[in-house]
């Protein structure tokens, strides 16, 4: 019995391709018995990502698997599209490195550990799973665990949206009771303010020079708009504020938190400076209980925690290694009437 | 007396700052089950020797100075297995261990007398040494989280976190940790005021008053938390302050004592 995989990704593919291809839950299944149907095949599973279109198959004919899943793409989007393709170890291999985030477009993300299990559930609730896919699919999810606690690929957040919810965790904990201002209607602040939604942020506010910009971002994110004039008595409320303002000197100075501070009663304040020039004073990170970042001081963060994760692939590679070789030799033991 | 279960304890809590620091040292911190595993052997260890104690003394084994200084350390780690576990924040043990590790320390190199103040025991002495001293435990775990609540607002503000950043807890909920010891400690502390009270126990006037000091700061810090006068991190530098304090002049005091008693 071999394990095939064949599929396109982000590196081979461009995303107008790659959306002709995703596939939704009611073509999945009808794809799934077309693959069941090709001579050879025993079972087969679908992963279909934004960033890639996998095919997983138990065959004991490779070939013809391969021959059958060009045809069938072909006949469903009308045009021919190179697949790369792998079988026995190379399939096995290729599954647990995408299963640990080493063959993500955001290195070591964990999003896809996710989208593997829902691609195997959804084959196992409709009988189309054999032995040994089932068994190559629970040894992924083991492997794909073990590299993450074991190694730093998941370490740290890749972008400044995430490296911002990341610090505001470690400051506040739960997010949900977390007031945001937005200062600036920019496509930056809103990036960050989503970032920070997704991570339980409810309340909003949004101010802009032109109010307009300010209601218009309000609407799209959910929050509130408020007249330029007015965010320095709403400093107050906030924990956390976003500045990204096209102005040209600093607008939060010391002069201007100190006396807010007091009123703040102890509680911390982060500000997320992103604009260029800066628009926050920087000897406002000495102050007590408020902690300042700059758009510098964001990316070089993500910057190292890309670099950590790079000089970790090495070790995740070896690791997944030894587990390709540890499923080879469970392989080799199974009697083909079984597998 | 046998001495094999404390130096066990000893080299339990030895193990785990061991591991504490090899840790720091590789960059790879990870807090995990060996700290809370090695504190909780430590603790069997110490318990093991503190019954032994007690039944040699038919008493609450709290008879001399490093009977003392392990029965507080003992408190300091019971509660980090029940408080520092459950928050979430298994770190602390990586700050507990050292600390537990230098007063067991101290208490080996001490001599074992009998201190004379204690000798006359009766029920609510007893009661009101025990349980000072674990309410000593609970301010001694709130001094550990005070420092890693500094630790982690230095992380914070120098921008460039280190490996241990993503180890520490947030500083709310570091914040928060700090403030329930505290109050498990002056819940216990008052309550222990008020057995040496019933127990009309004579002691040494600046004893007194001292007691009544550290009493007072704690009770004056939990009140600015209370009526937000106090920054997390102003709170974090006055437990650390009113703790190491302590750990100095009570013991100085109880020594005075028992030299005017002789």
């Amino acid at each position: 019995m071999n394990i095939f995989c064949a599929g396109l990704n982000y590196k081979t593919t461009s995303l107008e391709i790659r959306e002709r291809f995703a596939v939704s839950d009611d073509e999945m299944e009808k794809l799934l018995r077309h693959f069941r149907a090709i001579e050879g095949v025993s079972g087969a599973a679908i992963l279909s990502t934004c960033n890639r279109v996998e095919f997983y198959v138990s065959t004991l004919c490779p070939l013809q698997a391969l021959h059958s899943c060009h045809s069938i793409l072909q006949e469903r989007i009308g045009v021919d599209i190179p697949l790369y393709h792998y079988s026995t170890p190379d399939a096995v291999r290729h599954l647990f490195r995408v299963a640990s985030g080493l063959d993500s477009m955001v290195l070591g993300e964990t999003e896809i550990f996710g989208q593997v299990k829902n691609a195997y559930s959804f084959s196992v609730k409709r009988g189309m799973t054999t032995r040994t896919l089932h068994r190559l699919f629970q040894h992924t999810f083991r492997v794909a665990k073990h590299v993450r606690t074991e190694t730093h690929i998941t370490r740290g957040a890749s972008s400044v949206g995430s490296v911002a919810v990341q610090l505001a965790e470690k400051i506040f904990g739960n997010l949900d009771l977390c007031r945001v201002m937005i200062l600036g209607a920019g496509e930056i602040s809103e990036r960050t303010a989503r970032s920070l939604q997704s991570r339980g942020v409810r309340s909003l506010i949004v101010s802009n020079r032109h109010y307009d910009k300010a209601v218009a971002l309000a609407a799209e994110i959910g929050g509130m708009a408020l007249h330029f004039d007015h965010w320095e008595k709403n400093i107050l409320d906030v924990d956390i504020i976003i500045s990204a303002t096209g102005a040209p000197h600093a607008i939060l100075t010391v002069e201007k938190i100190k006396p807010l501070l007091k009123q703040r009663q102890g509680r911390p304040l982060f500000i997320i400076d992103l604009a260029v020039p800066r628009d926050v004073e920087p000897s406002i990170n000495k102050m007590e209980g408020v902690f300042l970042y700059d758009i510098d001081s964001l990316q070089k963060i993500a910057s190292d925690s890309i670099e950590v994760r790079r000089q970790e692939v090495v070790r995740c590679e070896s690791l997944i290694e030894e587990n390709v070789k540890e499923f080879l030799r469970w392989m080799k033991n199974i009697p083909l009437s079984v597998s | 007396m046998n001495h094999l279960p404390l130096l066990a304890s000893t080299l339990f809590y030895f193990l785990s700052c061991c591991w504490a620091v090899l840790s720091f040292r590789s960059g790879e911190f990870r807090a995990g089950r060996f700290n809370v595993i090695t504190i909780a052997l430590g603790v069997i260890a110490q318990s093991c020797f503190l019954i032994q104690q007690g039944e040699i003394n038919h008493a609450c084994p709290i008879r001399t100075l490093p009977e003392i200084i392990i029965f507080l350390s003992w408190a300091i780690g019971i509660f980090y297995l029940v408080i520092g576990t459950t928050y979430r924040i298994s770190l602390m043990g990586t700050f507990t261990a050292p600390l537990i590790l230098g007063l067991q320390s101290i208490a080996f190199l001490l001599p074992a007398e009998k201190i004379p103040s204690m000798i006359p025991m009766n029920p609510w002495i007893e009661m009101h040494a025990a349980l000072s001293l674990v309410a000593f435990g609970a301010f001694g775990l709130s001094c550990i989280s005070g420092m890693m609540f500094l630790v982690q607002e230095r992380q914070l503000k120098s921008q460039h976190p280190d490996p241990i950043f993503h180890h520490l807890p947030p500083i709310r909920i570091l914040e928060e940790a700090t403030i329930r010891l505290l109050w498990m400690g002056l819940i216990l502390l008052t309550i222990s005021f008020a057995a040496g009270w019933i127990a009309s126990h004579s002691i040494l006037g600046l004893k007194f008053w001292i007691s009544l000091l550290i009493w007072g700061a704690y009770s004056l810090v939990l009140f600015l938390n209370q009526k937000h006068r106090l920054t997390g991190h102003r709170l974090a530098l006055s437990v650390i302050i009113i703790f190491f304090f302590s750990l100095l002049v009570l013991p100085l005091i109880g020594y005075v004592s028992d030299l005017a008693l002789r």
